[in-house]
């Protein structure tokens, strides 16, 4: 995350002139960061908060007074006194020829939203640009991937145009450097080491890349598989079942169906980031070996047989209580869970110190 | 953790020690790497050349078990070049002039001999760390899974108070917490010496509070662990509730623990699926599982975060709180009426003083790190800025122990644990979840290649493991990522229960088990009957764990 400076040294703001209005910037924001801030929407195709701005997809230019040409917003520091225009007809023009040229290299220019969290700004901003036109309509650029067997990422780069997120995002948001990029211009291709699988490079599976991609040339299989699952999808944010760092996701439901995951992007403890686990370990919740009944062990058989909760409950209270009758209030043990939430630690202490005025209550820590 | 997770990309110096992060913490791993980009320094203490030794400037590659005494010259090196604050020392500490002294006797050559590292890098290492501005330290249960698991925690703590690097940003002593809720249920107070928030079970003030909240007197005495419970199933404790745990194949000694739960009148056993422990219990209640349930789950770095339900559980499951309260009823006990998670959450946050500030509503957001012990404070995402809770740091003088069970001509080889980056514990969530077993579908045992040789074994081959406890059968493979002498596997896979094997002793204090150094012996064998069977696309059935 970039860190923002202090206003100025002797802590006067810092003011610019964003489309005649005077505004307040800190050091070290860029022209996008304090234009986004008040409330300009720039087009942009390679920008990510969590990245080191790019500057390749040129979308996001402005004019600034005194430059020859129109500069990159995303690279461009502000500097007290600057005069930006961020939105004239001239800017404009040059954005929806950008937006032709860029969709004419791509095979597909709408994908499902299924494929990720970005997965739509390029279709977004095409509408926007009603740059649909096909005036530049050629040749593909980039080389899809149908042979890489990973159940996870899909490798369709005949719709990437090498914004280079997912390199980047690899490299500064995980540290992996499993994607790099091979050849230049228009044989530009995202690749692995060696060009081989992912499998066989430095992924980890962590899924950014997916998540980061604006045009669906990478998506997400396991959403993908779902996407048509039907009804609208909702997301509901919780934190993810696994290790104790406590990353933020928005569980992707279409009716009471898991059809896939989102990290995070607000997520205090990842800010957007997940591991595999996080990303597309989920299927175990809906699975069919989950338990929807209670069991009893049959008197007779001596086997677990399933029982109504009115069973159930009574059958183990009645031997609870034979065991305080028999020992005593101290022969009962209680074990809380690590991977439940506080209501159930918290009402296993309660049963055994409320219940029977022991500290007979432990969790799974110690192993 | 002392310290936020947005502390680590601050550090100039990390030392990892006894944390594969890369693979159980991998997210949090991600800022240890911006750091690094930055240009931090990593000085990584490890067995293994696991992925943070691979990035780091400095591993130590320590025997098993041996971390007292690569610490204690870590900190005799710092003592001697002077790199002590000793402002910190006279400010906030005790017995800082004894420490010096204590480890005035413990060189990296006498370490050497014990840990195995090179006295020239524990050297490099204790420079590194003593002179840093920001030198922050990360453990995980390869630190506590020891039979000196306290003292090498408070080998840490002396290391970190002789160089303050304490109550600053970038600094502290950072435990990564394994389960998404292991801290909140030590929060919550399912612990045998303290009630929720910490508050100590043999304090009257803390019994009184109780007992008004509850209508009922509890002991005076602490409860007894978990481990002794099970040490006394049959013979004193002849009933077990368990929620979500696989108690029979995540604890050590296996063989133990089932004769245990089968020796107990009454067990209960509360989970998502039928585990192995489910399977020898009287009582099976269905559990809604995570995505299904409504609750709050505590971070490793104390940050208080609400669970949302997403889809209805399956069939007549409960969460587990509906569960135990009803249980309650059914006891004929008054006070357990509960009518939502939000109801039992707020109980707890009004007795808990580390969350008296707190309620449901409030940290929706998840922007509190506890404590947070009144409605205006802002939460604490840093431990002992101004002041120790306790008073004054307390260097503590420390001697190496041995482990419990050691190398013998019999049991050559020392095996440690632990976990994989794509599957988590025993499988029972990630090896029911699409695709993981894409990335591995099979345990197998990482053995140094000269080791291989010198025990007749085979790349790819398989090997007889044994110890006293038990035996297992696994598949080989030849690694240097492994150190000669020492051999890894992960408790993730059924048909390589580990456990069977581990259980040579606890610590004395926490009685936590020492699963990370287990001598055992090693022998070729061939491969098993059912090969074909095992690996990727293989059925799950109720009977994976």
């Amino acid at each position: 995350m970039k860190q923002n400076g202090s206003p100025s040294k002797n802590g006067t703001a810092l003011t610019l002139t964003l489309d005649g209005e005077r505004v307040t910037f800190s050091r070290g924001e860029t022209l996008y960061e304090v234009a986004e801030r008040h409330g300009r929407e720039i087009p942009t195709l390679c920008y990510d908060p969590r990245l080191e701005p790019f500057g390749g997809c040129r979308l996001c230019v402005v004019e600034l007074e005194g430059a020859r040409n129109p500069v990159a917003s995303c690279t461009m520091e502000a500097q007290p006194g600057m005069r930006v225009r961020t939105r004239t007809a001239a800017l404009e023009v040059q954005r929806r020829i950008l937006m032709e040229m860029v969709a004419s290299e791509n095979r597909d220019t709408d994908v499902d939203p299924m494929h990720g969290y970005a997965s739509q700004e390029m279709a977004e901003l095409l509408d926007r640009y009603d740059a649909r036109t096909g005036r530049f309509e050629g040749a593909l650029s980039g080389t899809s991937r149908p042979d890489d067997d990973n159940p996870f990422i899909k490798r369709d780069y005949e719709n990437c145009i090498s914004c280079y997120r997912c390199v980047r995002v690899c490299a500064e948001q995980e540290g992996d450097y499993a994607i790099s990029v091979m050849n230049r211009g228009f044989h530009t291709q995202i690749t692995t080491e060696f060009g081989g699988s992912l499998k066989d490079s430095a992924c980890t599976f962590c899924g950014q890349c997916i998540q980061t991609c604006p045009t669906g040339a990478l998506g997400d299989l396991k959403a993908l598989a779902n996407k048509d699952v039907p009804g609208e999808t909702e997301t509901t944010r919780t934190i993810c079942p696994y290790c104790g760092v406590g990353c933020s996701v928005d569980i992707m439901t279409r009716g009471e169906k898991i059809v896939g995951i989102l990290p995070g992007m607000d997520g205090p403890a990842n800010e957007g980031s997940l591991c595999v686990k996080g990303q597309f370990a989920f299927d175990f919740v809906g699975h069919p070996d989950r338990l929807s009944t209670p069991f009893v062990r049959d008197e007779a058989s001596g086997e677990l047989r399933p029982a109504s909760w009115d069973e159930a409950l009574d059958f183990a209270a009645g031997k609870l209580r034979k065991v305080v009758k028999d020992y005593g209030r101290r022969a009962v043990y209680g074990i809380a869970s690590g991977r439940a939430p506080h209501e159930a630690a918290y009402m296993m202490q309660r049963f055994i110190r409320a219940g029977l005025g022991t500290n007979h209550i432990d969790n799974c820590s110690r192993a | 953790m002392s310290n936020p997770l947005a502390d680590m990309d601050k550090p100039d110096v990390i030392f990892c020690i006894g944390t594969n992060m890369t693979e159980c913490h991998p997210v949090a791993a991600t800022r240890l790497k911006k750091a690094l980009a930055r240009g931090a320094k990593m000085i990584v203490a490890d067995p293994r050349r696991i992925g943070l030794a691979e990035i780091a400037d400095v591993h130590l590659p320590l025997r098993v078990g041996s971390d007292v005494s690569l610490l204690l010259a870590m900190a005799h090196v710092i003592a001697r070049e002077g790199l002590v604050d000793q402002a910190f020392i006279d400010e906030r500490t005790t017995q800082g002039e004894d420490f010096m002294q204590h480890v005035a006797q413990y060189t990296p050559e006498w370490a050497a001999e014990i840990c195995e590292c090179d006295p020239a890098d524990i050297e490099k290492a204790a420079l590194l760390y003593g002179g840093a501005d920001r030198g922050a330290i990360y453990y995980t249960v390869g630190i506590t899974e020891h039979i000196c698991g306290v003292d090498n925690v408070q080998s840490l703590c002396n290391l970190a108070l002789m160089t303050g690097n304490l109550g600053r940003e970038g600094t502290g002593v950072n435990p990564m917490r394994g389960q998404n809720n292991i801290q909140g249920a030590g929060d919550a107070g399912a612990l045998p010496n303290n009630y929720p928030g910490f508050q100590t079970v043999t304090d009257p003030a803390h019994q009184e509070k109780f007992h008004r909240a509850y209508g009922r007197k509890v002991d005076l005495e602490t409860g007894m662990t978990k481990v002794t419970a099970l040490d006394l199933c049959g013979d004193g404790i002849h009933a077990m509730i368990i929620d979500g745990e696989n108690t029979l194949v995540t604890d050590p000694d296996r063989h133990h623990c089932e004769h245990a739960l089968k020796s107990l009148d009454c067990l209960v056993v509360i989970d998502i699926f039928m585990t192995d422990t489910a399977k020898v219990a009287d009582v099976v209640f269905p559990a809604t599982a995570w995505a299904e349930t409504d609750g709050v789950c505590t971070n490793t770095e104390r940050r208080v975060q609400r669970l949302r339900a997403a889809v209805p559980p399956p069939g007549e499951a409960e969460p587990d709180w509906w569960i135990l309260s009803q249980l309650a009823r059914r006891m004929g006990w008054q006070g357990f009426d509960f009518g939502s998670a939000k109801e039992v959450f707020n109980e707890l946050c009004a007795l808990s003083p580390l969350y008296n500030g707190l309620d449901w509503d409030r940290i929706d957001r998840g922007e509190y790190q506890w404590p947070v012990p009144t409605r205006d404070h802002p939460g604490t995402p840093r431990l002992h800025e101004e002041r120790f809770e306790n008073g004054r740091g307390i260097f503590k003088m420390l001697e190496y122990r041995d482990p419990e069970e050691t190398i013998s001509d019999e049991y050559p080889m020392w095996l440690t644990t632990g976990r994989r980056l794509p599957q988590y514990h025993t499988r029972t969530q990630t090896g029911r979840s699409d695709g993981i077993d894409y990335l591995l579908s099979e345990e197998t045992l990482e053995v140094h290649p000269e080791d291989i040789v010198r025990l007749g074994l085979e790349d790819g081959g398989w090997a007889e493991m044994s110890n006293p406890r038990g035996c297992l059968h696994v598949k080989v493979r030849a690694t240097t990522k492994s150190p000669k002498g020492t051999v890894f596997a992960s408790f993730a896979f059924e048909d390589v229960p580990v456990n069977v094997l581990t259980g040579g002793g606890y610590d004395p204090v926490t009685q936590t088990a020492a699963l990370k150094a287990c001598p055992v012996a090693l022998k070729p064998v061939g491969p098993p009957p059912a090969l074909g069977q095992v690996g990727a696309g293989s059925p799950l059935g109720a009977s994976v764990l």
